[in-house]
């Protein structure tokens, strides 16, 4: 069989082509951006797109389902909120097409503003989850998601953390399955989920998760290696491998589908062990379903809660094992290296001038956030995507004019197509008078500079229709809406300075393009 | 099993000299996994890359004090790598002193006792010149490639497989320029 060094996300792009998967859809977010764009550089016959947001790539992928082509859907374990409400009601609908959501959670938050741990998503919107522990399992498991999703009638949702992402490792390649389109049946009590339906659809779902979890038993997904009977550890994902690296006698219980878990494959795993472990990342989700089963467990007790696991941690926890460095520790002082703007980023313009009139900056997510850090240090609020505008508003409902008047909401192309417009929508609606800067950089840039709506491309590289975001704002109802390229600083401050000044709602839209952008 | 670690500045090529190493183990029969941080698009942020070559290979990560080779493309990113050493790694670092944000803004500064306290401390350290090399070669670019052939004078591994695995990954225009300085990198540890 013909083998090939791959990236996780280049093995789930590789498994969803084998698989036969016809469309694709995802927002990009570190770390699961590389899926979509593998796919569309090396698996052209998928039709993919960046949508503007998770939630309506999630729609899109469910629609393909629906109307009979296997489905992908990729995003970061944030965008899966955003995609929560599609998720949650499809799951009722449940699929035609195999649709299969791929969810990168980011323990230790490389790149992310938390560490959610998406396992919970999954049980509470009753679709099964597998989670990968490797490059090679990345692509076997989406493969082998689409024919559960076929089989079960449920969206399912694959999870890779970071550590699986953005780790490269022997993937073997096989032919691609030729998947025709299903029939499009009009199904209306599967498919359109008024009362009436989604009751007897819950009902289903139930009997599925049932089904599910024997399946989850017998399948394969979940196995043990018996070894030494003295002390048995059930793990999950990458914490699997750093259990086998440094637990080499122990007996494991890998967990490779991790909702539903196999009661009994636990059951009869725990009851053979003397002693029992669980070691996962985040939150004692297993744990606290083993324990629910009426088994003694140690989890979270030794293994930390909060952050990555890494093989030393694990080893010192159940090996007791501690490192001996042979150097004595450094006395100086090391300087970190955090990211920072690039040289000549249209931002680091704009940030100058917000620093200088030292006004109140809402911020959002973007190359735009390091605006927190020195040397600007202008930045004071931000939360998920497109948070600037609707907290702009909250800050001028709670202080009043004077807030507004020394204060700006910033945000970029892409988080405001994102997330941005209906915030807009609402400080005109309900009367803020606020300045939003939309940061035009004409890209998706921290991701790694993807096409979106504003950029007039798609991601196949094709032209298509450019979101005019002047015309945008103004259709929102704002009045007030300047176009300043920010490399001219005197103009860029005298327009903030108005804009913010004006007891009326205002747009500044900072247009120049990324300097990295090609 | 070998560990090795490569690190660096964002922008320095620290990913794609890891791929052309794993090229070589899957070619020599290894099973191999590799580990990247490289933070978010912008330039200029810490990169790390563990390569893991062996029989079977489990964790993509190196563990601490598990590392047998550190590759360092700049001074002070050395220094965040000692916790992988043990007493019989070797670390290979290049002379150079790129300046994070907080020296750059004066907030910090560039600490400048770095190789000799290295040298009183770890006798395992190699410290390179590279920028004649550079000069010869015509390009700067071709740090990491100087780098990697540092490297392969540890590795038991047959040139022709390195030189393949190269013009696996380097652009064929830059392909000369980077075979050159693989070779002279090779000559740079005695
Ligand atoms: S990638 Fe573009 S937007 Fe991001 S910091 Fe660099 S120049 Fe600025």
């Amino acid at each position: 069989m013909k083998k090939e060094i791959m990236l996780g996300n280049e093995a789930i792009a590789r498994g969803a082509w084998e698989a036969g998967c016809h469309v694709a859809a995802g927002y990009p977010g570190t770390p699961s951006t590389e899926i979509l764009e593998t796919i569309a550089f090396k698996y052209r016959d998928i039709k993919a797109q960046w949508s503007p947001n998770e939630k309506v790539a999630l729609e899109v992928a469910a629609g393909a389902s629906v109307a009979g082509a296997r489905a992908l859907a990729t995003m970061k374990h944030v965008g899966l909120n955003v995609a929560a409400d599609p998720l949650f009601t499809f799951s009722y609908t449940g699929v035609n097409g195999g649709l299969v959501i791929i969810n990168a959670d980011d323990p230790g938050a490389w790149s992310s503003q938390n560490e959610q741990d998406n396992r919970h998503l999954a049980r509470a919107a009753k679709v099964p989850m597998l989670d990968a522990s490797s490059p090679s399992e990345a692509k076997e498991f989406t493969k082998l998601a689409f024919d559960i999703s076929e089989k079960f009638d449920r969206p399912v949702i694959v999870r890779i953390t970071t550590r699986v992402a953005h780790s490269q490792g022997i993937v073997n390649l096989e032919e691609k399955q030729n998947i025709p389109l299903k029939d499009f049946v009009r199904d209306p009590k599967k498919y359109v989920m008024i009362p009436a339906h989604a009751r007897p659809r819950h009902v289903f779902i139930e009997e599925q998760i049932i089904k599910l979890k024997e399946y989850s038993t017998t399948s394969g997904l979940n196995f043990i290696e018996w070894k030494n009977k003295k002390r048995g550890i059930i793990a999950n994902g990458v914490a699997y491998q750093y259990v086998k690296e440094v637990c080499s006698e122990d007996s494991i219980l890998k967990i490779g589908m991790v909702w539903p878990l196999p009661d009994d494959l636990i059951k009869e795993f725990a009851s053979q062990v003397e002693e029992l472990y669980v070691v996962e990342e985040l939150d004692p989700f297993i744990e606290d379903y083993v324990k629910s089963l009426g088994f003694k467990v140690k989890g979270k007790e030794i293994i930390p809660l909060c952050g990555e696991l890494t093989p030393e941690i694990v080893d010192k926890a159940l090996n007791g094992k501690n490192i001996e460095s042979p150097l004595p520790a450094y006395q100086g002082v090391i300087p970190p290296r955090p990211p920072k703007l690039c040289a000549g980023c249209p931002h680091g313009f704009v940030f100058n001038i917000l620093k200088k009139l030292d006004l109140v900056v809402n911020g959002d997510i973007g190359c735009y956030t390091l605006g927190v850090l020195p040397p600007y240090s202008a930045m004071h609020s931000q939360g998920c995507m497109g948070a600037s505008i609707g907290m702009h508003l909250g800050f001028e409902k709670a202080r009043g004019d004077e807030m507004a008047r020394n204060s700006v909401a910033v945000i970029g192309d892409s988080t405001f197509i994102h997330s941005g417009i209906t915030p807009l929508i609402d400080l005109v609606y309900n009367k803020g008078t606020g300045t939003v800067i939309i940061m035009d950089n004409r890209a998706t840039a921290m991701t790694g500079h993807q096409e979106n709506p504003a950029t007039g491309k798609t991601l196949m590289g094709e032209e298509t229709f450019e979101l005019d975001l002047e015309m945008m704002a103004k259709a929102c109802g704002v009045k007030r809406v300047t176009v300043v390229d920010p490399r001219d600083a005197e103009l860029l401050e005298k327009v903030i300075k108005e804009e913010v000044a004006a007891k009326e709602p205002s747009v500044i839209i900072t247009k120049r393009k990324c300097i990295l952008k090609k | 099993m070998k560990n090795v670690i490569f690190a660096g500045v964002g922008g320095q090529g620290v990913i794609l000299v890891s791929k052309i190493l794993m090229d070589v183990a899957l070619k020599n029969g290894f099973d191999v996994k590799e580990s990247e941080v490289h933070g978010m698009a912008q330039r200029g942020g810490s990169v790390e890359c563990h390569v893991r070559f062996g029989t079977e290979v489990s964790s993509p990560l190196i563990p601490k004090a598990g590392a047998d080779y550190i590759l360092c493309l700049e001074l002070l990113e050395a220094m965040r790598k000692l916790e992988y050493l043990n007493k019989n790694s070797v670390l290979i670092i290049n002379r150079e002193q790129i300046n994070p944000a907080p020296v750059e803004i004066g907030a910090m500064e560039y600490p400048s006792d770095i190789e000799s306290w290295l040298k009183n401390n770890f006798p395992n350290t190699i410290i390179v010149d590279t920028g004649e090399i550079l000069k010869e070669v015509g390009t700067k670019r071709a740090l990491n490639v100087v780098m990697l052939g540092c490297l392969s004078r540890f590795l038991d591994f047959n040139i022709k497989d390195w030189e393949e695995s190269i013009s696996k990954f380097v652009k064929e225009s830059a392909l000369e320029q980077n075979i050159k300085a693989f070779k002279m990198g090779r000559e740079l540890i005695a």
